[in-house]
């Protein structure tokens, strides 16, 4: 017929003849057109085999000819971009693809494994669970290898993908999911009134069925009509076309997914394109026009290539002017699938018989057969296939039970339709039967979304128009948008009527009801026999439904054969669960761009590049990045940088990097009064221009959070929190705030990322200051003792805040300046100190400082630890009341025996402590019953020469001077600790003070 | 996703928002003086009831407003929503 084409007609299709395209499958090389999707260009060929089955390897050919195929499932594309189990049916064609067919060895044609459909009885319902439940050591070797070889189809890339994609989001008045005739009027009259309208189809073009069907409006072919709205909605304003895009779920509040295979049908993305972009679209209003799809008929050997939905047929006829076979039989339970026999006898093919499973088929249709010369056995059933690798004859059972042996390479199947629910159902609401239809349709609606066209059962064309006109018209008026009026088009009710036919008793052979999973009639039958008689458990034991095309074809069948199998009607029985998404979705599409280093956002203080430039190692602390330690050369170990940086610190000064805190301006006339309530201890009686530590409870009582609080003026606090806790601190303020003290006047603003802040620790920390904010500054302990706050100038230009404060226990202070100055100041401290001494020191170095000194931090914060518990019941006021005040005087938490802070020693000075460590009296066993708490933080201490520790322990206070196992049997240790006083360094505080 | 009717922002993707817990719980007023029964009650006890449901929302990515929302917990469908300071909007806040 075409040359090297030989099923494809001479004329005919929406494809173009001129743009020939060159692709191989299975390492043959083909050629196909523009236009073309991979199965029509295969079939096009004269290939029909495209795979292999799940279970019983047995060759499959496509079923069908869109979204729902589950047999022709080939692997495409090479390396890094080869993906599995990709529906050959929707694949639009592009010059240069490469497809492997899947589940074959060694090759399409042979397969070794095919010999599982000889152990066929093996395979049956519960397989799995049958099969491999003992001996239970058996698993890890045996079966779990065995069942990872066979399971799944196709083989993923072994590489990291290549592409990009993206997410966008779209909001609409009126969504419209397909772009056939119910959507495209949907839309059209929407649009007309004004209402922003998306029209979303997962085809390349518009028009639905209508690009498969010989239908006429206006009497004009469909397809001109549907290119012609299409064409009207693009140039409208208001209307926002995606194409190649699957509204795959519904989510809460008219939310939908959609994915738009941006660039699926190149051979790659152009530089810069994304491959895929997932659509998060929110709808006032959405108009499911999605269609239906067209149900098998289970007969012995229905899963043969070239049996074939009679949809399907006449879709590869008209749309790809691809011949599906020369000899045809239709084996039909509903009016629509006659018509294949007129699409195939308009093709050239020969009609060698129409076997409709009713006994008394419409008389127009028999009219109409009668006058080409169809012969027609009605009441009649295909009962068996033959052929080996493709269909080549059919036995038919006559009413009269005699058998007919037909000769023919192309079944064409119709089982009726079943309207494409999906999305109707993805908020929880089941599809009901509609018998006189013989299908499911929607039930009751998501609010929001209206249902129109096949989606909603009606099937003719003249009502789909009808239908999704006044649907488009309704779902805009909802939105305000008056009505403009709309002329329908003229087009026909074609006749539509459908049987509830689902099976054809005693098959010649396997009759498959899920072609993907290789589930038959037979299994279906046998899980009701064995009780799996919820439709839910009949899903799981037969994975009937089950995988990538999720039972678009099989579900209905199989429910209606466990209907009868257990005695109950269809609607009793009912369907399973529809959940997302519609269609697989890659997970990268889902993920986006947050893979990889952009996996979350990442935060830079101010001198980041400025530590990156000085050896710094960067720890993630939530978003942040902070410098850990400054590795110096000759340094062999992070231990060396972090006891030179902590020396330095007790010996002259370090400067760290505090900008990380979470900083908070609270202000208003009641600012100090609702500090004193948020706090544990009395902030209304701090003078100005000082600072006090704070301490934050839940409401429960246990410890929330800490920092300082510095009273900047009379009605202005500048409060700071812990770096992982500065998001939720202002949530919490916010909350006490507006719920607990609505009548306060006072605000609060973040500005964390407002000031870049350095610590400057060290006995010579104040000769450093002084060179930063001039002689005008008196820094001397009685004009700016230990917790004073005052607002200064650096370099007599840069506002600043200065604060005398110490978490290191030497004398210390915190310098901040505006963050744009950050990286300049950070400079200009390095730069002035060194004749100090001064070191830059990171987090690890902080760490050992603040345990040197007893100071609690994350390790001793961690939602299990009361003010007391940490030695900081002086901290709470007695005078007031506070968050969590109440509860914290609970017996539980007053009882004297509870685990107390305090510091732990090794006795062999040797040793190295580990936190996480519990402690048991000497000789105790080691059960949980005689647990005495936990290490809670542990460094070398290189002023004492040894591993220091702080932990809780049961009455520590009187234990100093006492010694405890410290014993860790995850890390299978066992030491002896004496206990002592939490604070190692200058318990007096002199340093501090000086 | 949810789409929180914002009473100061507007309808809104929940992922703008933090969930704040229950809302139909508060502190007993009487403060500290409140029973121990009456406390645990208000800080442990939940109700997990099938249909309304009051919970308290904080709007993090917006107006840093904590509101009030009672949300259907079978369908989701947003039966209320409100601010917990009544007089947010007449201080001109907004």
């Amino acid at each position: 017929m075409n040359g090297a084409q030989p099923m494809r007609l001479a004329a005919g299709g929406a494809i173009d003849r001129a743009r020939p395209l060159g692709f191989t499958f299975d390492g043959r090389a083909y050629a196909g057109f523009a236009g073309d999707t991979l199965a029509s260009a295969l079939l096009a060929n004269g290939v029909r085999l495209m795979g292999r089955s799940f279970k019983y390897h047995r060759p499959r050919g496509p079923w069908g000819a869109g979204a729902e195929e589950p047999n022709a499932l080939v692997e495409l594309r090479t390396g890094a971009r080869r993906e599995p189990n990709t529906r050959a049916t929707v694949i639009e064609l592009f010059d240069g693809l490469v497809a492997q067919s899947q589940n074959r060895w060694p090759s399409l044609r042979f397969d070794v494994m095919g010999v599982n459909g000889l152990f066929a009885p093996i395979f049956t319902a519960g397989f799995y669970y049958k099969t491999f439940m003992w001996p239970a050591s058996f698993w890890e070797k045996l079966y779990e290898p065995i069942i990872r070889r066979a399971a799944g189809l196709g083989r993923a890339a072994r590489e990291p993908d290549p592409d990009e994609y993206d997410r966008s989001h779209l909001f609409c008045d009126v969504l419209v999911i397909g772009a056939g005739p119910a959507g495209l009027a949907a839309a059209l009259a929407a649009a007309r009134s004004g209402a922003r309208v998306v029209l979303a189809d997962e085809d390349v073009r518009p028009g639905g069925r209508l690009l498969a069907e010989a239908h006429e409006i206006d009497s004009a072919p469909g397809v001109l009509w549907a290119e012609r709205v299409a064409g009207e909605l693009a140039g409208m304003a208001n209307v926002t076309l995606l194409a190649r895009t699957t509204v795959f779920g519904l989510f809460d509040h008219g939310a939908f997914a959609a994915l738009e295979r941006v660039a699926d049908h190149l051979p790659e993305p152009a530089p810069h394109q994304v491959r895929q972009r997932l659509w998060r679209i929110q709808a006032r209003r959405a108009v499911l026009a999605a269609g239906a799809i067209e149900r098998p008929i289970a007969f012995g050997g229905n899963d043969r290539p070239g049996v074939m939905a009679a949809s399907a047929v006449r879709a590869y006829l008209h749309r790809w002017a691809v011949l599906p076979g020369r000899r045809g039989v239709v084996f039909t339970a509903s009016d629509d699938g006659w018509r294949t026999a007129d699409a195939l006898l308009a093709a050239g093919a020969s009609v060698e018989a129409v076997v409709d499973a009713r006994p008394d088929p419409p008389a127009a249709l028999m009219r109409a057969a009668g006058a080409r010369g169809l012969r027609v056995h009605a009441g009649a059933q295909v009962v068996g296939t033959h052929g080996h690798l493709g269909l080549q004859a059919v036995d038919v059972r006559l009413p009269s039970g005699s058998s007919l042996g037909i000769d023919c390479d192309l079944l064409a199947v119709s089982g009726g339709w079943n309207p494409t629910v999906h999305l109707a159902s993805h908020q929880g609401a089941k599809p009901v039967w509609d018998a006189a239809l013989a299908a499911f349709v929607p039930g009751r609606l998501p609010e929001g979304l209206a249902v129109a066209g096949a989606a909603a059962g009606r099937f003719t064309l003249a009502a789909c128009l009808a239908d999704g006109a006044e649907a488009g018209r309704a779902a805009a008026s909802a939105c305000g948008h008056a009505a403009a009026p709309l002329v329908l088009p003229r087009a026909a009710d074609e006749p539509a009527a459908q049987a509830a036919f689902f099976h054809v008793p005693g098959p010649r052979g396997k009759a498959f009801v899920d072609f993907q999973n290789d589930v038959t009639v037979k299994d279906v039958k046998q899980a009701a026999r064995e009780g799996y008689r919820s439709v839910e458990h009949a899903k799981r034991y037969t994975t009937l439904g089950m995988a990538t095309d999720q039972g678009k074809t099989a579900n209905v069948v199989g429910l209606a054969i466990l209907a009868e199998a257990t005695g109950r009607s269809i609607e009793a029985t009912g369907t399973t669960i529809f959940r997302p998404p519609y269609t697989p979705v890659a997970m990268g599409a889902i993920v986006g761009h947050h893979r990889g280093r952009d996996f979350r956002p990442a935060r830079h203080t101010p001198m980041h590049d400025w530590a990156a430039e000085n050896g710094a190692s960067f720890v993630e602390v939530g978003p942040w990045y902070r410098a850990q330690w400054y590795a110096r050369p000759g340094e062999k170990g992070w231990r060396d940088s972090v006891d030179r940086e902590a020396e330095a610190v007790r010996r002259a000064v370090g400067v760290c990097d505090v900008s990380t805190l979470g900083k908070i301006e609270v202000v208003g006339r009641d600012a100090a009064a609702f500090l004193d309530f948020v706090y544990t201890s009395m902030i209304s009686t701090l003078p100005v221009g000082r600072v006090r530590y704070g301490l934050m409870l839940r409401e429960d009582g246990l410890v929330f959070d800490d920092g300082t609080c510095a009273r900047m003026g009379p009605e202005r606090f500048f409060i700071t929190t812990t770096t992982a806790n500065a998001g939720r601190v202002m949530q919490h303020l916010e909350f006490c705030h507006q719920v607990l003290k609505p009548a306060m006047d006072v605000s609060f603003l973040s500005v964390t990322d407002r000031w870049a802040q350095v610590s400057i620790a060290g006995p010579r920390s104040r000769d450093l200051v002084a060179m930063l904010v001039g002689p005008g500054v008196d820094l001397s302990t009685a004009a700016f003792p230990h917790m004073s706050a005052a607002e200064v100038e650096v370099c007599g230009q840069v506002p600043a805040r200065l604060f005398r404060l110490s978490f290191s226990g030497e004398m210390a202070y915190e310098l901040g300046v505006p963050a744009d100055f950050g990286d300049a100041l950070m400079r200009h401290i390095m730069q002035v100190g060194a004749p100090l001494g001064l070191v830059p020191y990171g987090t690890e170095a902080l760490s050992v400082l603040r345990v040197e000194k007893g100071h609690p931090a994350g390790g001793e914060l961690n939602g299990h630890t009361t003010a007391r518990d940490l030695g900081l019941g002086g901290m709470m006021s007695r005078k007031k009341d506070y968050v969590g005040r109440r509860l914290a005087e609970r017996p539980a938490f007053t009882d004297p025996a509870r685990p107390i802070l305090v510091g732990f020693k090794p006795v062999d000075r040797g040793q190295e402590l580990k936190s996480g460590a519990h402690f048991l009296d000497p000789g105790a066993e080691a059960r949980i019953e005689n647990d005495q708490g936990y290490m809670t933080s542990v460094a070398f201490s290189p002023a004492l020469g040894h591993s220091i520790g702080l932990g809780l322990l049961a009455r520590g206070r009187e234990r100093i001077g006492q010694q405890v196992r410290a014993y860790d049997p995850v890390r299978n240790r066992d030491i002896v600790v004496e206990v002592c006083h939490p604070v190692f360094i200058d318990p007096e505080g002199d340093r501090t003070r000086g | 996703m949810l789409l929180l009717p914002c009473p100061f922002c507007g309808a809104r993707a929940e992922t703008e928002f933090v969930f704040g817990g229950d809302g139909s719980v508060a502190p007993p007023p009487e403060g500290e003086n409140a029973s121990d029964a009456a406390w645990t009650e208000a800080l442990y006890f939940r109700d997990n009831p099938r249909g309304a449901h009051r919970e308290l929302w904080f709007h993090r990515h917006g107006c840093r407003r904590w509101i009030a929302v009672e949300r259907d917990t079978v369908s989701h469908a947003i039966l209320r929503a409100e601010l917990l300071v009544p007089s947010a909007r007449k201080d001109g806040q907004a």
